[in-house]
């Protein structure tokens, strides 16, 4: 039993190397002076400390990575709150009124995490043409602000609490959105953080929307601007590069582990269903 | 529950959203299928199923689907298998494994853009990560995502790496479900662990196996971050995967029609496996049955 165990803790401490270096590098290389070539393995840990490498992606290249930083930040943010109120709001209303049309309505959610994103972006790409959102905060927010799946999974959580707890504050007379918002919501704490856990990495990391929805340098999110400066410093300054991608990492991997728990749990639940 | 309408207030917004950015879209692209539509020009002529009948004589989107189909064969598998024995290892009594599942999870999260970005150096020729071992053994370097026998398997075990901390969750709390009891029947009974494995807790993951197979193989055929930051659908074609033929159709040549053509075939063909899947596995599953 114990070289059993002995055998697990070295074989899963191999593959965590395995998964952690790439990210060591990354870091190690963002603070190798700028314009180096790539260090040789044996001279990875930089002898001056570049740490002004940091000030320079963001502020002082003709790549506004400053500016990228900041939509990305605005989208994420705003994205967030409205998914939450809006996913709340569907999950509650699912959960907890039996009205015409509930269970169509609902099939029409589930049927939709079926059908993702592949065949619906060109279509929307024209509608919002047509609109004139293209290229604006508009285009990057609206399509974000709610998740089937993320309904899906307020409603499980907000139909496992007894109605009784309904049913007391109805009759202290409170109205039926106060009772969403001042009774549900807060008692759904865990289950909104793994939603807005989940709806900011799925709008921090997409690519494929802002590329296509975007135009001009000041509209372009992290995700793409990191691209952008792949494109014009890439080959050619590995440091520099280095220092973008750790600077896209890092909001996205404190977010991860702050909530990490709640995100376990959410990805269960979308596996059990 | 209350029987009362007021519920349409509350998932009014969502069923809205939804309606417009799902349903409209899709109904939408069925019918932007139908025009050869320049969107340069903005001038549309109606073609019928023209665009389909193109398709189906198209070289180029069926040598795609061949490529992310090889892709699939090898991405898949290989994510499952490592997926299912890391979770073996991580689902043990010991300390310390729930450390090891967050830290397995950091790649899935990590912005796709910088892990591309990362493995364009792993798989460098001469001063790579690889490549840096390879010569170290005396061997020769070589330049992996350039070489039309490797590049595919380079993307392939690079999405094996990426996706191995989700489908480990979901096979953790596959593990977690199966029935001790039935374990302890069977111990009784002098089975050997192997045998568990094989006669117990493989079958029983049926339907989490089922889950992982039909995830990853959708997620292998809408790859597209690792293609355009990579490979660029290089060298000749080999890692021209279907995700990055569609969006090169639809935003380099500009062709939303043909794009959108392509875009439904490959949702009917997922859907397609994603059915013969199911099937197989209910027949496995039956099959276990009545042994």
């Amino acid at each position: 039993m114990r070289a059993k165990a002995l055998f697990t803790y070295l074989g899963l401490s191999l593959l965590a190397l395995f998964l952690a270096a790439p990210f060591i590098w990354m870091l190690l290389v963002s603070l190798h002076p700028s314009r180096s070539p790539i260090p040789e393995l044996s001279a990875l840990l930089p002898q001056n400390w570049a740490w002004e490498n940091y000030g320079i992606v963001l502020f002082r290249t003709e790549i506004p990575v400053g500016r990228f930083f900041f939509n990305s930040l605005f989208v994420s943010a705003v994205v967030v709150a409205a998914q939450v109120l809006v996913c709340g709001m569907a999950g509650f209303g699912f959960a907890r009124y039996a009205f015409r049309g509930r269970e169509a309505v609902f099939g029409l959610f589930l049927a939709s995490m079926m059908f993702a994103g592949a065949v619906t972006q060109i279509p929307v790409f024209l509608m919002m043409r047509e609109w004139g959102w293209l290229d604006t905060y508009a285009a990057l927010i609206i399509p974000g602000i709610s998740s089937a799946f993320n309904v899906f999974l307020l409603r499980q959580f907000f139909m496992a609490i007894p109605q009784e707890l309904e049913e007391a504050a109805r009759l202290d007379g409170a109205s039926d959105f106060r009772i969403f918002a001042w009774l549900f919501m807060p008692m759904a704490r865990p289950a909104v953080a793994t939603c807005a856990a989940f709806s900011f990495i799925a709008v921090w990391t997409d690519f494929f929307w802002p590329l296509i929805a975007t135009q001009s340098q000041d509209m372009r999110t992290l995700e793409v601007g990191l691209s952008i400066f792949r494109a014009g410093y890439g080959t050619t300054n590995w440091p520099l590069q280095m220092t973008a991608a750790v600077i896209t990492l890092v909001p996205v991997l404190l977010v991860f582990l702050a909530l990490q728990r709640h995100f376990v749990r959410g990805v269960t639940l979308g596996g059990i269903k | 529950m209350r029987k009362s309408q007021t519920g349409w207030w509350f998932i009014a917004p969502a069923t809205l959203h939804l309606l417009v950015f799902a349903f409209v879209p899709v109904a939408y692209a069925a019918y932007v299928s139908l025009f050869r539509w320049d969107i340069l020009r903005d001038e549309r002529t109606f073609v019928g199923l023209d665009q389909y009948q193109r398709l189906m004589a198209d070289q180029a989107f069926w040598g795609s689907m061949g490529q992310t189909f090889k892709y699939a064969l090898m991405a898949v598998p290989g994510g499952l298998v490592a997926a299912l024995l890391v979770a073996l290892a991580v689902s043990q009594p010991l300390k310390g494994m729930a450390w090891f599942r967050t830290l397995f999870y950091i790649p899935a999260v990590s912005s796709g853009v910088a892990i591309a970005m990362l493995w364009i150096y792993v798989y460098l020729p001469e001063r790579g990560l690889i490549n840096t071992m390879l010569m170290g053994l005396g061997q020769p370097s070589i330049d992996f995502l350039n070489e039309s026998g490797w590049a595919l398997p380079a993307l392939a075990f690079m999405s094996v790496w990426v996706g191995l901390g989700p489908r480990m969750i979901i096979y953790v709390a596959g593990l977690m479900s199966l029935p001790v009891t039935v374990y302890e029947a069977a111990s009784l009974d002098g089975a050997s662990g192997w045998q568990k494995f094989w006669r117990m807790t493989m079958p029983l993951l049926a339907p989490t196996h089922l889950f992982v197979l039909v995830t990853s193989t959708i997620g292998a055929f809408q790859t597209f971050t690792p293609v355009y930051m990579m490979t660029n659908g290089r060298p000749m074609g080999s890692t021209n995967l279907v995700g990055y033929h569609i969006y090169v159709t639809a935003w380099e040549n500009f062709n939303v029609s043909a794009a959108s053509a392509q875009s439904f075939v490959l949702l009917f063909l997922l859907g397609l496996v994603s059915l013969a899947q199911f099937r197989m596995m209910r027949r496995r599953l039956e099959g276990y049955d009545a042994s």
